[in-house]
């Protein structure tokens, strides 16, 4: 990994999330050299965690294999996972980023069979299914992770499972004496693109996330419906595992708000809309989904789909954002308390679950940003002058859903190429 | 009517936001309501209000007028805060809520038989005599304000309270004679005629419509 070759003609991409992926290989396409750092040991980013994409109920994957593909096929881009960019020093066309790079403790040998993951005994939270299952401590992110190789926790380095895993594997891949490693890069211009995270719903007190079992998040809500997720594609509830069939969305959870998320995250309503027809898709007429709202923001296109969402009897609309939920301890149902807009009628509704539509934050801590950028008060990073060489590419600029996120990491890549087209002397 | 309230009428016409923006406290928040509906479902005795805050400010809004400045509804307020720490745009919606009180009141339209309303003019009452409470007075004056059966009937059955207060000089029988008091009950009242002065002057500016 640390034999990569970088120059300032090189364009650095942080982040490879369907937006750096863009981004790296919109700019390796035109013939520059790029590198791809991933801090996860898969590429992607979130929508790998995604069941169906808006508006069109495709499949992510099937975007993400096409990119693989043109990743496999181009030899000016390099990209390294399980690494992180802790710094960049420099200037526009002359940039040094610090990246520190974690062991895998699996090599290229790997042909990902699984027999590590059937020798280790440890058992550790899936982060990929938000902590609702648990994997082992060898283990393949997800199936159709990229690159296909698996990954030895950390926390079983130095167990009686290390060795395990390294008995088990017959082709040699298990490195147990990979150390982290911290290594310089050269680069003409960043393409900064880290993506997102989901606000944490805890913080939403009157919501109960915490406390009680059957409120659950949207993005949690994605991960069931996978046939390979945590619940293997049913869509049942946390606390008895019975089918969740009257299901309501409450939007805004955590975003238009003063006391969480400032910003409205965009794509939230329709995620929502989306997801109203994962519940028809699973339970047909016996499913019941209501959406609480302050207002729908479907934006242009997407207003088709909205109608059609609206036109389903089956989905019902209510224009209020809810108060508070509580459990019936009886049915383990939570029970949403509020009052409507129309009519200021109070409602005490009970469901099966409750799916929290959670805003979408700036995975990197506002607070304290490795590099010398310029952000709004939510932690987006804003278009200016002073970024220099450094463009944000997708959902590290705004709350975008996957069209925009693209559109914008190849404007990004453009803005890259120009630089590294100065610094070649090519372009004035 | 009160002159104030003609010469609010006069003078805001059919503004009622603008008027509740100048004249109640914090009133300028009221057009930063997005109608959640978060404050009508966090609030306790939401339920029994007539309008909730979420539609006490929709019909500002309106130009409810009438409706808004006799409601019951902001006279319920317990001031529990609930609303205010979860309104996602941080009105201060229990301030407005004691503002439209007290602006109505001032106006001479607070429905006079609610109870809080009633509390309140008792406690007042009671309170600019020595510029100290009387708990004593205050106590059988609310026990009697509805009615002296009544009074004689929830005397009995507090009874037992009061001679607990008693007991653990919490309460002072001396206070049915004279009662604690200010140190300058002389000063204190010039204070509250100045304020009714500065009130009374401001209502003769409205008066003018300037
Ligand atoms: C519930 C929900 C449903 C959604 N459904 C849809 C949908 O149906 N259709 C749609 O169009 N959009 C949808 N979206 C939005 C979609 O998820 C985003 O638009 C998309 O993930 C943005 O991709 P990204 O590459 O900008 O960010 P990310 O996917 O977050 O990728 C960022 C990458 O950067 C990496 N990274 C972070 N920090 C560092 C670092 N310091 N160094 C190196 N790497 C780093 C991360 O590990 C990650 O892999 C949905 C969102 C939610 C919340
Ligand atoms: S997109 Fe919809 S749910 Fe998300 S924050 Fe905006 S208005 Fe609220
Ligand atoms: S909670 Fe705030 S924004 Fe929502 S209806 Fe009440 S006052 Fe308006």
């Amino acid at each position: 990994m640390t034999d990569i070759v970088a120059t300032n003609q090189t364009i650095l991409v942080v982040g490879g999330g369907i937006s750096g992926i863009t981004a790296a290989l919109e700019a390796a396409e035109t013939g520059k050299d790029v590198v791809l750092v991933e801090k996860r040991p898969f590429i992607g980013g979130r929508i790998t965690q995604l069941y169906k994409y808006f508006p069109k109920l495709c499949f992510p994957t099937c975007g993400l294999e096409i990119n693989q593909r043109r990743m496999k096929a181009n030899a000016n881009l390099s990209i390294v996972t399980m690494a992180e960019v802790t710094d960049i020093a420099g200037s526009t066309g002359d940039y040094t980023a610090i990246i520190k790079i974690s062991p895998r403790y699996v090599n290229e040998n790997c042909t990902g069979c699984g027999a590590c993951a059937d020798a280790v005994e440890a058992e550790f939270d899936n982060e990929f299914n938000y902590d609702m299952d648990k994997r082992k401590g060898a283990y393949l992110p997800y199936n159709m992770a990229h690159p296909q190789r698996y990954v030895l926790d950390p926390r079983v380095i130095g167990t009686a499972d290390a060795d395990k895993a390294k008995e088990a594997c017959k082709y040699g891949a298990i490195d147990l004496d990979m150390q982290e490693e911290t290594i310089e890069l050269k680069a003409g211009a960043v393409v900064w693109a880290t993506g997102w995270r989901p606000y944490d719903a805890g913080k939403i007190q009157p919501y109960g996330y915490d406390r009680i079992d059957n409120v659950i998040t949207s993005v949690e809500l994605e991960r069931m419906m996978d046939p390979f997720g945590p619940t293997g594609g049913k869509l049942v509830r946390p606390s008895d595992g019975k089918e969740a069939k009257n299901v309501a969305f409450i939007q805004c959870a955590g975003s238009r708000d003063r006391n969480h998320l400032r910003h409205c995250s965009r794509i939230c309503c329709m995620a929502s809309l989306k997801q109203s027809t994962y519940i028809r898709e699973k339970y047909s007429d016996d499913g019941q989904v209501t959406i609480y709202y302050i207002d729908i923001r479907a934006i242009d296109r997407f207003e088709d789909f909205y109608k059609k969402v609206q036109d389903d009897p089956k989905v019902k609309f209510v224009k209020s954002k809810v108060a508070k939920i509580e459990e019936d301890k009886a049915s383990g149902n939570p029970v949403c308390h509020g009052v409507d807009t129309e009519g200021y009628n109070r409602y005490a509704e009970a469901h099966d679950l409750v799916v929290l539509a959670v805003g979408m934050e700036p995975s990197v801590d506002k607070d304290n940003f490795p590099v010398d950028i310029v952000i709004n008060q939510d932690g987006f990073i804003e278009p200016d002058d002073a970024n220099g060489g450094i463009f944000a590419a997708g959902s590290a600029s705004d709350a975008l859903d996957v069209n925009r996120a693209v559109q914008h990491a190849t404007a990004s890549a453009l803005r890259a190429i120009q630089i590294v087209n100065r610094v070649a002397g090519t372009e004035g | 009517m009160s002159d104030m309230n003609v010469a609010m009428v006069e003078r805001y016409r059919n503004n009622f936001l603008k008027e509740v923006e100048h004249n109640v406290e914090e009133g300028d928040w009221v057009k930063m309501c997005m109608q959640c509906g978060v404050c009508s479902g966090s609030c306790p005795l939401g339920p029994y209000w007539d309008h909730p805050p979420q539609e006490l400010f929709m019909m500002i809004r309106a130009g409810k007028r009438e409706e808004v400045l006799t409601s019951t509804s902001m006279w319920m307020c317990t001031s529990c805060y609930n609303c205010i720490v979860r309104c996602p745009r941080e009105l201060p919606i229990t301030h407005i809520m004691h503002g439209l009180a007290h602006y109505a009141k001032r106006l001479g339209l607070a429905p006079k038989e609610q109870p809080t309303f009633k509390f309140s003019q008792h406690f007042w009452n009671n309170l600019v005599k020595k510029g100290r409470v009387n708990e004593l007075k205050l106590g059988l004056s609310l026990y009697f304000m509805n009615g002296l059966v009544e009074g004689i009937k929830t005397s009995l059955n507090m009874a037992g309270i009061g001679l607990g207060m008693l007991k653990t000089k919490r309460m002072s029988p001396m206070e049915m004679i004279g009662g604690h008091s200010v140190k300058d009950t002389k000063g204190f009242h010039a204070m509250l005629k100045k304020a009714e002065e500065i009130e009374a002057a401001r209502v003769e500016k409205y008066g003018k419509g300037s």
